[in-house]
C-alpha cells in the first residue's frame, strides 16, 4: 500500500527519465538494488578487513579449533570432562549447564511466579501488599546487581560448612553451595520410573476414552481424580511392592566440608536465585493479569449453569486465563535463558563462560560469538516457532 | 479487590472505622487471620531485622573497615561515606568531577522534563541537542579552559545515564526505519530488516556487547580505533532498536486502515505520508512500551561492566576491592540498589501514569 498513491496516475508531462523514474515499480526495484550492494558492499569491505587483521595477528579462522585440546578445566560438569578433552566437549559442557540453569529456572520461577500473583490478588490486605512489594521492588533492580548481590551473600555473608545455616532438616546453605539430600539409587527404582510412565500413557489413553463417552452418552468422567491416581498411584504401588527400598543419601559434616547428598555450588545456587526471583517478578504480574483478563460474567454464568466450583475454574476460568497467559510467559522464560549469560560475570560455566574462555585462549572472537549467538538463535526461533502454532490453534475463532 | 465498601459511610469515628477496616481486610475469617499473623510477624521480623543491622547496630563513621567491625555488627555506612563519589563518578579526574555532576543533572533534569506531556513539541528537540552539546563540552573538556578527559576516563552515574540516554535516542531512529522497513511492501527490505530484529531479539544482550568489544576491531581497517563507550553505545543501540522497531510495529498496526487510504487519497508521497500522518500517530500509541523500554535500557546497561566499562555497576565492584573496606558487598549494593530502584520506580510509576492519560479519550 505505501506506493499506490502515485500508483496509476499519469505523469503529465517531463522527459521519458522522469516518466520512468516516476513508476513506483521501478522505483522499488531500484532502492532494492542499492540496497542489496550497500548491504553487501559493507559485509565485503568488513570480511576482507577482517581477513586482513586475521592474518596480520595470526589468528586462525575458521572451526578446526573444536577438535583441539581444550587445557581448560571447568568446575561444574553434568558429563565427564577434563582439560585434556577438546573445546568441542568443553562446548558441549558449557551448553548442558546452560540447560540446566534454564530448566530449573524455568520450573522453579513458575511456581514462585504463580504463588506470588494469585497472592496479588488476595482478599488479605497485608498479603495482597506484600506480594505487590515483591514485585515492586524486583523488578525495579537491575539483574547483574542482584547476582552480585546474591553471590556476595553466599561467599561473604554466608557461614563455613562448620556452621552452616540450617534451611529445611538435611539441607545446608553454606558458603560452599547448597547441599541437600538425594535418594539412593537402587535396582528397583527403574520398575518405578516405568511404572510412572505407563501411568501417564494410561492416564492420556483414559482421558481420550472419557471424552469420546462423554459426546456419545453425555456422561462426564472424573479424568482429573482418575489421571492423577494412575500417574501417582502406580509408582508407588510399585514401590510398595517391591520392597520399599529407599534410603536417603543425606549431607553430612566430615573434616571441614560435607560428604554425601547432592550439592549446588555457590554460584550456580546464587545464579539461580537471582533468576527466579528476577523472573517470578514478571510470572506474577502476568499471572494477575491473565486471571483478571477473564471477565466475572463467565463466573457467574458458570455458576448459573450450575457447574461446581472446581469445574468452573478447570472449564471456563483457565482455559480463558491460559491464552492470555501462555504467550507472554514463555518470552519470559526465553528471557530467562537469555539472562542465564549473565552466569559469567559470576563464574558460573555456562556456554558464554566457555566461549568466552575459548576467545581468550584461541583469540578466535568470530567464530565463538557465533556459536553462541546461533545457539540462542536456535532456542528463541524454534520457540517462536511453537508459540505461533500454538496461538494460531487457541486464537478465537471469528465468525 | 474493593473490599473498602464495607465501610459504613458516615457515622462511626476513626477507631471504629479502622476496626471496622482491620475486620474486614485483615480477619475476616479463620484462614485469612493465620495468613495474616504468619505473614505479619514474617515481615515484622525481617523489617527489624533490617532496622537493627541497617540503624540501630550501624557505623556512620569510621577509618577502615577493621574499625567498622570494632564499633558494632550493623551495617558500615562508613564504607559508603568514603566511597560515594567514587560510585558516582569513578575514575573521572577528581577536581574536574563537577563536570560530571553538572552533566547528570542535565540529563535528569532533561529526562524529567521530557516526561511533561505539556511540553511535548518541537522546542524539546532544540533543547535536548543544546543539552548534547553542553554535556559533550562538559564531559570531553578541551575548550573553554576546560581540561580535555579521555572518554576512557568518564565513569559511575553519568557514564550509565549517557549511556542509557543516548543508545535510547538513537535506538529510537534506527528502529523507525526498521519497523517501516518490516512493514514495507519491497521484500528485500523488508526481509533484511527482519532478519536484523529477529536476530537481535533472538540473542541475549551480552553477546551483542561482546560482538561490538571483541569482534568489531577485527573489523575495522588497520590504525582506525573506536573508542570502548562508542562500541558499548553502538551494540545497545542495535540491541535496543530491535525492541523498540516491534514496539513501534505494533502501533503502525493499530493506526486504523482509514488513516493510510485517506492519506493516500490526499496524493501524499510515502515519506510525507508516514511524516505526517503514520508515525505521529503511531509513536503516541507506542509512547507507554517505549517508557518501559526506557527503564529495562537503564538496568541493562550495567552489563557494560562485563565488558569492563566503568558503569555504576563496575565502578562499585572497584570501590569493594580496596583492601581497606572488603567484604561490605551488602553496604555497596544496598547504596547501588537505592539508586536504581529510585530511578526504575519513579519511571514505572510514570509510565502507568501516562497510561491511563493518554487513554483518556478512549475510555467511556
Amino acid at each position: 500500500m505505501a506506493i499506490s498513491g502515485v500508483a496509476d496516475r499519469e505523469p503529465t508531462e517531463g522527459s521519458s527519465i522522469t516518466k520512468i523514474w516516476n513508476n513506483p515499480t521501478v522505483r522499488g526495484v531500484f532502492w532494492q538494488i542499492v540496497l542489496i550492494v550497500a548491504v553487501l558492499g559493507c559485509g565485503a569491505y568488513l570480511a576482507s578487513n577482517a581477513i586482513d587483521n586475521l592474518a596480520r595477528q595470526h589468528i586462525a579462522s575458521g572451526f578446526g579449533f573444536l577438535g583441539r585440546e581444550a587445557g581448560f578445566d571447568i568446575s561444574e560438569k553434568l558429563v565427564e570432562y577434563q582439560p585434556s578433552d577438546t573445546y568441542r566437549d568443553a562446548f558441549v559442557v558449557g551448553l548442558l549447564n546452560t540447560f540446566e540453569v534454564a530448566g530449573l529456572g524455568v520450573v522453579l520461577a513458575t511456581i514462585l511466579g504463580t504463588l506470588i500473583g494469585v497472592a496479588r490478588l488476595s482478599p488479605n490486605w497485608l498479603l495482597r501488599k506484600l506480594a505487590q512489594c515483591y514485585v515492586e521492588l524486583w523488578r525495579n533492580l537491575p539483574l547483574l546487581l542482584q547476582l552480585f548481590f546474591w553471590y556476595s551473600i553466599m561467599h561473604v555473608v554466608a557461614p563455613g560448612p562448620r556452621d552452616a545455616w540450617v534451611l529445611a532438616p538435611d539441607v545446608f546453605l553454606s558458603n560452599r553451595g547448597l547441599m541437600f539430600p538425594v535418594p539412593e539409587a537402587d535396582a528397583t527404582h527403574k520398575f518405578i520410573w516405568i511404572a510412572f510412565f505407563v501411568g501417564i500413557v494410561a492416564a492420556i489413553g483414559l482421558d481420550w476414552w472419557g471424552r469420546k463417552r462423554q459426546e456419545a452418552t453425555g456422561q462426564p468422567f472424573p479424568i482429573l481424580g482418575a489421571g492423577a491416581g494412575l500417574i501417582i498411584g502406580l509408582p508407588v504401588l510399585v514401590f510398595l511392592v517391591t520392597g520399599m527400598h529407599l534410603t536417603l543419601n543425606k549431607p553430612e559434616m566430615q573434616g571441614f566440608n560435607f560428604t554425601g547428598g547432592a550439592s549446588f555450588s555457590p554460584e550456580l545456587t546464587a545464579l539461580l536465585l537471582g533468576l527466579v526471583v528476577y523472573t517470578a517478578s514478571y510470572i506474577a504480574e502476568i499471572v494477575r493479569s491473565g486471571i483478571l483478563a477473564v471477565s466475572h460474567g463467565q463466573t457467574e454464568a458458570a455458576s448459573a449453569l450450575g457447574l461446581q466450583r472446581g469445574k468452573v475454574l478447570r472449564l471456563i476460568i483457565l482455559p480463558q486465563a491460559l491464552r492470555v497467559i501462555i504467550p507472554p510467559m514463555t518470552s519470559q522464560y526465553l528471557n530467562l535463558t537469555k539472562n542465564s549469560t549473565l552466569a559469567v560475570a559470576i563464574g558460573f560455566p555456562d556456554l558464554v563462560f566457555v566461549a568466552n574462555t575459548q576467545i581468550n585462549q584461541t583469540g578466535q572472537a568470530i567464530e565463538g560469538i557465533g556459536i553462541i549467538m546461533a545457539t540462542y538463535l536456535a532456542i528463541s526461533l524454534s520457540i517462536s516457532l511453537l508459540m505461533n502454532i500454538y496461538n494460531a490453534r487457541i486464537a478465537l475463532k471469528g465468525r | 479487590m474493593a473490599t473498602t465498601t464495607m465501610l459504613p459511610a458516615s457515622g462511626p469515628n476513626g477507631a471504629q472505622r479502622f476496626a471496622v477496616w482491620v475486620r474486614a481486610n485483615l480477619f475476616n475469617s479463620i484462614g485469612n487471620s493465620i495468613i495474616t499473623i504468619v505473614f505479619g510477624s514474617f515481615a515484622l521480623w525481617v523489617l527489624w531485622n533490617i532496622v537493627k543491622w541497617g540503624v540501630i547496630d550501624a557505623v556512620w563513621v569510621a577509618p577502615n573497615m577493621r574499625a567498622c567491625q570494632a564499633a558494632g555488627t550493623g551495617a558500615c555506612w562508613a564504607f559508603v561515606g568514603e566511597k560515594w563519589r567514587f560510585i558516582l563518578f569513578g575514575r573521572y579526574p577528581y577536581e574536574e568531577q563537577w563536570r560530571s555532576a553538572l552533566v547528570t543533572l542535565i540529563l535528569f533534569g532533561m529526562t524529567g522534563a521530557s516526561f511533561v506531556p505539556k511540553l511535548w513539541r518541537l522546542e524539546m528537540v532544540y533543547a535536548w541537542v543544546a543539552a548534547w552539546i553542553i554535556c559533550g563540552v562538559l564531559m570531553w573538556g578541551g575548550v573553554l579552559g576546560l581540561a580535555p578527559v579521555e572518554s576512557d576516563l568518564w565513569s559511575g552515574l553519568p557514564l550509565t545515564l549517557i549511556l542509557s540516554l543516548i543508545s535510547m535516542i538513537f535506538g529510537f531512529v534506527l528502529a523507525i526505519f526498521l519497523a517501516l522497513g518490516r512493514r514495507s511492501n519491497l521484500p528485500i527490505v523488508k526481509l533484511v530488516c527482519t532478519v536484523f530484529i529477529e536476530v537481535m531479539r533472538g540473542v541475549p544482550l551480552i553477546t551483542v556487547l561482546f560482538m561490538a568489544s571483541l569482534m568489531l576491531p577485527l573489523f575495522l581497517p588497520p590504525g582506525f580505533s573506536v573508542s570502548k563507550l562508542l562500541r558499548a553505545v553502538i551494540a545497545i543501540t542495535m540491541f535496543l532498536g530491535a525492541y523498540q522497531a516491534e514496539d513501534l510495529r505494533a502501533g503502525l498496526m493499530a493506526l486504523p486502515k482509514g488513516q493510510y487510504e485517506a492519506a493516500d487519497a490526499l496524493g501524499l508521497s510515502y515519506w510525507r505520508k508516514t511524516k505526517s500522518i503514520v508515525l505521529p500517530q503511531a509513536i503516541t500509541i507506542v509512547i507507554p512500551p517505549l517508557v518501559g523500554n526506557l527503564i529495562g535500557n537503564f538496568k541493562n546497561t550495567s552489563l557494560v561492566s562485563i565488558i569492563s566499562l566503568l558503569d555504576l555497576m563496575s565502578t562499585t565492584q572497584v570501590a569493594l576491592v580496596d583492601p581497606n573496606w572488603r567484604g561490605l558487598t551488602s553496604e555497596a549494593y544496598l547504596f547501588l540498589g537505592a539508586i536504581y530502584f529510585a530511578a526504575c520506580f519513579a519511571m514505572s510509576r510514570y509510565s502507568q501514569w501516562l497510561e491511563v492519560l493518554l487513554n483518556k479519550g478512549k475510555r467511556r
